[in-house]
């Protein structure tokens, strides 16, 4: 029968990532297998014991094909979702309501090497294609030339720096800290150092109001992430770490990284709607969340995720954010202390692997004492997002 | 691993206890919903597609408020963001989509009933719209990303010499099934037979008022041997909402639920899209196998507890396979299951496609069948079984597959 | 400033999406006929834009098609240095224009320059032919 909810009822006991590189030379079916194998190795889970998977539609093959690189017989379980983390909500399902026993949840792209090279050729790319809606509206935007997802952001933040008098330093500490926490992780690639205020005001202006440095850059990686049941962990070779809650959330009028046409354009009802029944679902608060891991892909979304996921008051967010000290290592609240997206480019899934990371104490740059993170994607569209904690 | 498929072997020792298989009797079908099937909607999958959920949401007795969730195919053409901005749906705490075409219409029952199992939505649709007829059709060479979804270099072995077609891929294994197991055309006619029975007593079916007899059959223009017109599904433009809601929910609701007993998914290695020739045996459907094994181990139903069943139907020698691959009857007597008809219509021992299905009332990718299996429970069926208390769908072949038994 | 086009790439026609160009279909032939086109619930007036088959608000699927007066302000704009695509030159601007009607819609700015640019802005729109089969509606200062 079915259960109240779903918290406490999956664990993640496994991660598996391939190095991160800007042209990493081999195909995303051989890197996704690759990366499946080293989340299994590290979990203690046998390879034929896994009988479910879950992806983004977009991000590397699908699980049949990945299922018979591996050599699994037959999946019990396997779905694709389209929008960021969402993926993880079935997985939990899948192991919390009994359809498998160990679900995968891999990420596999290679855009920095793949033909997608760059974020506009990308979407160009996309947009040729007449057969999807594709959640954009390319007919009205792009005859204006209003193309790739940096332009839709700016058309927003543009207004947000309006609405709220964000300076650019104040948002430029966004990937400044950044910098700072990717330079001390191995796997973010784009950061040796970190940058200071000039560096970010010098950046250049690609789609003004948005520079350079605010966009997560392409790069090729592939991550793997098992999850199961928290009985089931007890077994395994890892500490696991426990999903608390995870939630989607959605609101109208949305098209992706485009609602102009609602009433105001900066927020994110999505999120606050995800946010709701995230903490809801856990039973917690902003306030028990010692390390938020949030949707970076854009730096003016950290600002705005900040409120609303309900770390800071409505329009508290620049001040917040500005010096750094609240949201580096050792602060109110630590973001992204991995780089984040803008550190080690664009891949979602790396933010549940940080967080499992600062869970179980091994991250490279550790937050001391961290019993609980959140994980936040999606920001701009449909939201998702998860709540972990030691066990 | 080769030794394994041909025993097929079913993993035994880490599938997950019965009891902890949740979604049995959580959630039931509270609300069916579909457009006209037309060769030439006129009008745009979206608009198709908003009109079928308002259809179900009535037929549900249900506020478009309630909706909380969303499963949709990856194919579809058509968002749950956009539908919702028409709709005027305010949240949703759940959405999904479904991979592998026709594979993803019992899939997105899974989904549903696994999210309303797990506590984190109430009343999701899942839905289908497609202008297959007059739009974009499946029987021309692949040429979008989103057909070619897997590796690239299996499709880049075949397309060159031609074989770039969903009747072409099947044609090839089902000629295989039809030499190793000895059957004719005039066998497989049956299946297209029953089928266009079913539909003429079905007024929505697009070939309601078209008797069809096996001399026709197989007298029709040859496809790709050995499949002629009527062994392949009607081109259709058309959509189908389906709503699943919690067990609880459901009896406030209009309708009679149809409960989830079982809602499952399969694939098996070595598959290709439509196309998994490198198998040892190519004649039969480890994914159904798979998908079917499952069901019954779940739900604890056997074959013979199921009154009638829709099997998924793009081309006619799918229904013998299934019938084997499901358990219904042995390897190599599906065919033997189909002559005649007399155990496959209404009134014999395991009624098929009541609604004409596939092949006769409407190709909407499984969704239109999900809806006639709601039908028999509800009673409300145009070639209604008697007392159907466990109603059978399956998804598409051939690809990794689904399928769901319903309850009275 | 105005956008500036590389002569031999070709700007991209809204129709190359077919299946939104199904429902935008009414605003594109709206401005080939110099007028700026929206869609609206007929049983509640509720504004659908951008196009869309059924009123979120009343669920009516009932709609009409109405001239905008063609004047609004600038709500947020976009300054393009890089260009994410062939055809047009940068830098350039692509403006979010409130209609005084009420709905936003995505445009272009004509004789306007970047410094003088400012939310709240007032505007209306002019016509530009920008390729033999295709007309944008741009805006211009009022007056």
């Amino acid at each position: 029968m079915a259960i109240d909810s779903i918290k406490d009822k999956a664990a993640i006991v496994g991660i598996g990532v391939v190095d991160f590189s800007t042209d990493i030379g081999r195909t995303e079916w051989y890197t996704a297998c690759q990366a499946i194998k080293l989340a299994a190795e590290e979990a203690g889970v046998n390879i034929d014991d896994i009988d479910g998977m879950v992806k983004s539609v977009d991000d590397g093959p699908d699980p049949t094909y990945t299922g018979k690189g591996l050599g699994i017989d037959n999946l019990l379980y396997h779905s694709e979702n389209h929008w960021g983390t969402s993926a993880m909500m079935n997985a939990v399902h899948a192991v919390a309501g009994g359809l498998c026993n160990y679900c995968v949840y891999y990420q596999t792209a290679h855009r920095a090497s793949g033909p997608e090279k760059c974020i506009s050729d990308f979407l160009v790319a996309r947009e040729f294609r007449d057969d999807s809606l594709d959640m954009v509206r390319y007919d009205y935007f792009s005859p204006f030339g209003l193309i790739g997802e940096p332009g839709y952001v700016a058309m927003m933040y543009r207004r947000y720096m309006h609405e709220t008098g964000i300076k650019p330093e104040q948002l430029g500490w966004v990937p400044i800290v950044a910098s700072e926490n990717a330079a001390r992780n191995t796997n973010a690639i784009f950061f040796d150092k970190s940058i200071t205020i000039d560096d970010y005001m010098q950046s250049k202006l690609i789609a003004d109001p948005i520079r350079e440095l605010d966009c997560a850059p392409k790069v090729d990686g592939s991550i793997a992430i098992v999850i199961t049941t928290p009985e089931r962990a007890k077994a395994l070779k890892q500490e696991p770490v426990i999903i608390n809650s995870v939630a989607s959330g959605y609101a109208l009028e949305g098209q992706n990284y485009t609602s102009y046409t609602r009433d105001v354009i900066t927020d994110l009802p999505e999120m606050e709607n995800m946010a709701k029944e995230l903490y809801r679902v856990g039973g917690m608060g902003p306030k028990d969340i010692k390390v938020a891991m949030l949707d970076d892909t854009f730096a003016p979304y950290v600002p705005m995720q900040l409120e609303a996921l309900g770390f800071c008051g409505k329009g508290e967010a620049p001040a917040f954010i500005e010096g750094g000290d609240k949201i580096r290592v050792g602060g109110q609240l630590p973001v992204n202390p991995d780089g984040g997206e803008i550190g080690q480019g664009r891949f979602i899934t790396t933010r549940i692997v940080e967080a499992v990371r600062q869970i179980r104490g091994t991250s490279t740059n550790q937050v001391a004492n961290t019993d609980t993170v959140l994980v936040a994607s999606g920001a701009g569209g449909p939201a998702d997002g998860m709540i972990c904690r030691k066990e | 691993m080769f030794d394994e498929y041909l025993a097929r072997r079913y993993r035994t020792t880490t599938r997950p206890k019965k009891e902890h298989y949740l979604v049995k009797d959580s959630a039931a079908i509270v609300g069916i919903g579909a457009t006209e099937f037309s060769k030439d909607s006129g009008r745009s999958e979206l608009q198709m597609v908003c009109e079928a959920v308002k259809a179900a949401v009535d037929d549900a007795g249900l506020q478009m408020e309630e909706i909380d969730g969303f499963v949709r195919f990856e194919m579809d053409y058509t968002d749950e963001m956009h539908i919702c901005s028409s709709l005027g749906i305010p949240k949703l705490t759940y959405f999904a989509e479904c991979g592998w075409g026709g594979g993803a219409s019992c899939s997105t029952i899974v989904h549903a009933a696994a999210a309303i199992a797990a506590g984190v939505a109430e009343c999701i649709v899942c839905y289908r719209g497609m202008n297959e007829a007059s739009g974009r059709r499946y029987g021309r060479i692949p040429g979008t990303p989103s057909i070619m979804t897997a590796p690239r270099d299996h499709f880049g072995s075949i397309l060159p010499f031609g074989h770039c077609t969903p009747p072409g891929w099947v044609a090839m294994f089902a000629s295989r099934y039809l030499h190793e197991f000895d059957a004719t055309a005039e066998d497989l006619a049956w299946v297209s037979v029953v089928c266009r029975e079913h539909a003429n007593r079905n007024p929505n079916a697009i070939f309601y008022d078209r008797p069809l007899t096996v001399q026709e059959c197989v007298e029709a223009r040859m496809i790709i041997e050995p499949l002629r017109l009527y062994d392949c599904c009607v081109d259709t433009d058309g959509a189908v909402a389906i709503i699943v809601a919690s067990a609880e929910k459901a009896k406030k609701l209009k309708q009679k639920p149809a409960y989830i007993v079982g809602a499952t998914q399969g694939n098996a290695t070595e598959g290709e899209l439509m196309t998994s020739y490198y198998r040892p045996v190519i004649s039969g459907l480890p994914e159904a196998w798979y998908t079917g094994q499952e069901l019954w181990r779940v739900t604890g139903a056997i074959p013979s507890d199921v009154n009638v069943a829709q099997f998924y139907d793009a081309f006619s020698p799918l229904i013998p396979m299934q019938l084997e691959e499901y358990g219904f009857c042995d390897r190599g007597k599906g065919m033997d299951f189909c002559r005649g008809g007399d155990r496959i219509r209404l009134g014999g021992e395991l009624p098929c496609n009541t609604s004409g299905s596939h092949l006769s009332e409407a190709y909407l990718h499984g969704m239109n069948l999900i809806a006639e299996a709601v039908r028999q429970i509800r009673g409300t069926s145009t070639a209604q079984v008697k007392n159907a208390e466990l109603s059978l769908v399956t998804g598409g072949l051939g690809i990794p597959t689904s399928a769901i038994l319903l309850r009275n | 400033m105005s956008v500036e086009y590389n002569a031999d790439q070709k700007i991209p026609h809204p129709a190359m999406w077919g299946v939104l160009y199904k429902s935008s279909t009414p605003f594109w032939d709206g401005v080939k006929e110099k007028r700026v086109m929206l869609q609206r619930c007929k049983s509640c007036g509720y504004w659908l834009n951008p196009p869309r088959p059924m009123c979120p608000k009343c669920r009516s699927q009932e709609s009409e098609w109405v001239a905008a007066k063609g004047t609004g302000k600038i709500y947020s704009w976009v300054t393009f240095n890089e260009s994410p695509h062939s055809a047009f030159k940068t830098p350039y601007e692509a403006v979010l224009v409130e209609l005084d009607e009420g709905p936003r819609i995505v445009s272009n700015v004509v004789g306007i320059n970047s410094d003088e640019l400012e939310i709240g802005m007032p505007v209306e729109v002019t016509f530009e032919d920008v390729a033999e089969d295709l007309t944008l509606p741009k805006f211009k200062k009022v007056g």
